[in-house]
Order: structure tokens, then C-alpha cells, then sequence
């Protein structure tokens, strides 16, 4: 494989930049494979790249019912982050943070991740007191948190509303310095061109349609590009694992919901990290372009749109102008939904099923892309294994039944509750 | 914006309405004893399906009747209202 390089580049421009290899093949789906995974994205790519990688597994095939990086990885705000409280949480997701520091290295691609932090506001002394809770929770797990008085949040967003008329006055936040955003297009494509080299087959516009079972032991898959045969089949398909699961006459916890975001026009740096205002149920950040990217709730029904109705777009830049008066003077550049695959506790599922040989990954809720090494990396090791990983032992699908939620802030699929 | 005919009130705009997930769930029979699984397929199981959706949804800015709505949930097409009392068909 061509090595991407300060030197390959300039050694292209030479050509005009027409003789760059493929950066992953078009293969025919091959008749039998020790893997197949489902799903395409970010999580899918990476469980095929660290299954290659780490296990050796080498004969897999990613099927993908549009394209690569076409779903959620590419729809998301690009958010990276550790700072949770629960042990289970913060492990899983730390040993991400480092798998994201060095994954440009390891990819050879450019990434860009750029840990430049991320604050939760909080409005009252409670909130304080809940943060400092959750700082020294996530600092026993070794992760950087930083309690911030209100003096300490203005000196980072000075353009915020201090005044003594808002509704929820900032009193402070919690930071978590080594947050921070990463490019997910480049996630996806790297994942993938690693992948590929290293013998998985990337195979595009196949939808799945069935699966074969006999006796309780996955024997393959059909498609619509024809049956492949399959030792272990892994799911990640996200917004889409319910009607996976109704094929399989698995009911899982888990409820399909649409999750918008948007962007500004771009304008000059003027935000560093990520800011979160969960009192108006929004949260920002500025891309290098100088776009500012924003979101919030779910527009809170059952969609498998990936579109979302105006009524949330609007609740959630009421929630961004009253903190960011500014915001009012930037033209929205575009508006775009994903469908979320929203668990009742709010927390993931990376587990073995009743099935032999069928892997379940799903759950990500709002915060699937912070998480696709992790994801990847984990799920990999438990399909290979055929048993989950220390770093996954919690995210367990029994987890309903037994009463072992993961309910790390209290919410699910019912937003509006919390 | 979603329109919803609440069956009290007509055809009113969406943000009216709070919505209250699957209305296919039945909960397990009061005094009666529930199984664990009953009672884990009650709280947190869903169909979650693609297409058509029977669901609650109550209608918080105005009569706050929960109603059932069936919709589409690919297209958010709306195709019946109904009193929570009644079947949707």
C-alpha cells in the first residue's frame, strides 16, 4: 500500500494528482467468510480493521447497504470525550482517548484529532456540587476533569452571556481538557483503507435481507448481491439494528429515534473547545472551516428519517442564542438528521446473543462517534474470543433484565423525562 | 412540522403535542404475579418498527388527553388518530 506522506504528495502533484492508488478495492462478495460484519461505518470499519490487526483474522467482509462512511460517521458533530462517571463508562471510553491520540500514526491518515477540551456549563450550586462529583469520579480512572468557577468559564468563552438577566446564569463547568473533535469523514476512510490492505473486503450497496439460522447457530447471511456464508456475524448497524433484530425475532431495548445538527456560515476562530449548555439542551463547537456546529435533543418520536422537523432545530438555537447572543448574526448553512439507536439506560451494547455466532453492537444514543475505536477495538476482541473484554463486561445486553443499568445521566430514549 | 389530529380538539401543530412512545406495550396485569421477563419486556423491550407505528401522545398544550396516533415512522406520515380508549385498526 502507498504510504501517505509530506513526500507522496508532492511526488502526485507532479502527476495533477491522477495517479493515486484506490484507497480500498470493489471486491465481488467471495461465497463463505470466517466474518462478516454489517454495516459500514465507523464502528463496522474499525471491528474489521482491529479484528485483522489484533486477532489476525483476516478473512472478513464488511457489507454495507449504501456506502462507507454514508451513515451516521459522517453525520455526526464529531465530538471525542471521556467524562463520564460510572466506572464502566469511563474505562471504555478512555482507553478510546488513547486510541485516538495516536490513531492518525496508526491509520496513516490524517485524522485531525484536536484535543482542545469541552466544558458543561452548569446554573446552580447543585450542578457544581453534581460536577465535582463526576470530576473526581472520572479522575480516579486517571482522566483529566477540571472544575471551573465562573471567573475561570468567562476567561475561556468571554463571548458568552454573563449578564445578571439570563435565565440560567453560568456558575462554573466542568472541563475535561484532553476532549476534543476529530474529522470523521477521515475516521471512516482510514479504518477502511486499512482494512482493506490488510485482506477485508469493503463491499458496498448490498443490502442484507435475512439471515440463516440452524439451531440456534448463524450459518450466513442473504443479500441482495446472494447468500454469503458466515462462521460469526457481527451487527453495527446503528439507527438501523431494530429491523436487523425483527429478521433475527430478537426485540431489543432499544427505540429508533432521528437526532439533528446544523452548521453556520463559517467566521473567524472564535470558539476553541466544545461548550455544553445542557440547560437549553444544546451544545457547540467551531470545525477548522469556521463553521459552527451545533445540536441538541431528539426530536423525540420514533423516525427512521434521516431528516428532522423544524420545531427542534428551532428549540435548540433558542437554547444556543440564549447563551451565545452573537449566534443571531450567523446565517445557518445547512440542517441534517441521523437516526439514533437510542437504548433505555443510555449507554451501549457490545455483547455475545442467544445466536452462536451473532455479535450485537449497538445503542450509541447520542455519542457513538467519540467511541468508534473503542467500539471497534472491543467488539473485535469479542468476536474473535467469542467472550466480551474486561472494557466491555458492563455493556452487556442482559444488563436490562438483571437490573445493572448503565443509566449514566438518567437518560434513554424518553429525553424529555430527563 | 408534524399536524395531528387530536380526536378532541382537531387538527392541531405537533409542538402541542408530548409524546409517550409504543401504545402496542401492555403492561403486565395488576395483583396478578409477573415474570421478570414480563415485566424487562414491558419496561424496556421495543419492536421499534420501520413503517407504520401505533403511539401515545398527549396533547400537553391543550385538552392533555393522551391519544393514539398511527404513523409512519419513514416518511412521518400521519395516517389515523384515535381516544386512547379506541382500537386502531
Amino acid at each position: 500500500m502507498q504510504k501517505y506522506s509530506v513526500f507522496s504528495l508532492i511526488k502526485n502533484a507532479f502527476s495533477n494528482h491522477q495517479n493515486w492508488e484506490v484507497a480500498w478495492k470493489d471486491p465481488t462478495p467471495k461465497s463463505e467468510y470466517d466474518v462478516v460484519i454489517i454495516g459500514g461505518g465507523g464502528h463496522g470499519l474499525a471491528t474489521a480493521y482491529y479484528l485483522a490487526k489484533e486477532h489476525n483474522i483476516r478473512n472478513v467482509a464488511i457489507i454495507e447497504k449504501g456506502w462507507i462512511g454514508g451513515g451516521n460517521v459522517g453525520r455526526n458533530t464529531t465530538i471525542i470525550r471521556s467524562n463520564f462517571m460510572y466506572d464502566a463508562n469511563a474505562r471504555f471510553n478512555e482507553f478510546g482517548m488513547d486510541l485516538w491520540r495516536n490513531l492518525s500514526q496508526e491509520l496513516n491518515f490524517n485524522v485531525m484529532f484536536s484535543p482542545r477540551g469541552i466544558i458543561n456549563l452548569a446554573h446552580s450550586d447543585a450542578q457544581m456540587n453534581a460536577y465535582a462529583r463526576r470530576g473526581n469520579s472520572m479522575r480516579l480512572n486517571g482522566i483529566d476533569a477540571k472544575l471551573l468557577d465562573r471567573d475561570e468559564v468567562k476567561k475561556l468563552i468571554p463571548m458568552a452571556d454573563f449578564s445578571d438577566e439570563v435565565r440560567f446564569p453560568i456558575f462554573g463547568g466542568l472541563m475535561q481538557p484532553s476532549a476534543g473533535t476529530a474529522r470523521h469523514d477521515a475516521v471512516a476512510w482510514g479504518y477502511a483503507r486499512q482494512a482493506d490492505d490488510m485482506g477485508v473486503d469493503i463491499i458496498q450497496h448490498c443490502e442484507v435481507n435475512g439471515f440463516d439460522v440452524v439451531n440456534g447457530k448463524i450459518k450466513g447471511i442473504r443479500t441482495s448481491r446472494g447468500d454469503i456464508k458466515a462462521k460469526k456475524v457481527g451487527l453495527c448497524v446503528a439507527g438501523s439494528t431494530n429491523i436487523l433484530a425483527e429478521k433475527l425475532n430478537m426485540t431489543l431495548p432499544i427505540e429508533t429515534h432521528v437526532l439533528q445538527a446544523c452548521v453556520s456560515e463559517p467566521v473567524k476562530p472564535l470558539l476553541d473547545g466544545v461548550v455544553t449548555f445542557g440547560a437549553g439542551h444544546f451544545y457547540i463547537s467551531q470545525s477548522d472551516k469556521g463553521e459552527m456546529v451545533m445540536g441538541g435533543d431528539l426530536d423525540g418520536y420514533n423516525s427512521y428519517a434521516q431528516r428532522g422537523n423544524l420545531p427542534t432545530i428551532q428549540h435548540v438555537l433558542t437554547g444556543g442564542l440564549a447563551l451565545f447572543p452573537f449566534l443571531s448574526r450567523l446565517k445557518m448553512l445547512r440542517t441534517w438528521g441521523g437516526i439514533m439507536d437510542m437504548s433505555m439506560d443510555g449507554s451501549p451494547i457490545i455483547d455475545k446473543t442467544h445466536i452462536e455466532g451473532l455479535y450485537l453492537n449497538c445503542g450509541w444514543c447520542y455519542g457513538g462517534f467519540k467511541s468508534t475505536p473503542v467500539s471497534g477495538w472491543t467488539f473485535a476482541h469479542t468476536i474473535a474470543q467469542d467472550q466480551v473484554h474486561e472494557l466491555n463486561s458492563e455493556l452487556r445486553l442482559n444488563r436490562f433484565s438483571t437490573g445493572h443499568l448503565l443509566d449514566e445521566k438518567g437518560l434513554g430514549t424518553k429525553t424529555w423525562i430527563g | 412540522m408534524l399536524y395531528i389530529k387530536c380526536p378532541y380538539c382537531g387538527l392541531r401543530a405537533q409542538k402541542e403535542f408530548s409524546y409517550g412512545g409504543d401504545a402496542t406495550v401492555k403492561r403486565p396485569n395488576i395483583n396478578e404475579e409477573v415474570s421478570s421477563e414480563d415485566w424487562d419486556n414491558f419496561v424496556y423491550m421495543r419492536k421499534s418498527p420501520r413503517g407504520k407505528h401505533i403511539e401515545l401522545w398527549q396533547h400537553i398544550a391543550g385538552c392533555r388527553q393522551w391519544i393514539k396516533v398511527q404513523r409512519d415512522t419513514a416518511t412521518h406520515e400521519i395516517f389515523q388518530t384515535a381516544k386512547v380508549t379506541e382500537e386502531i385498526r
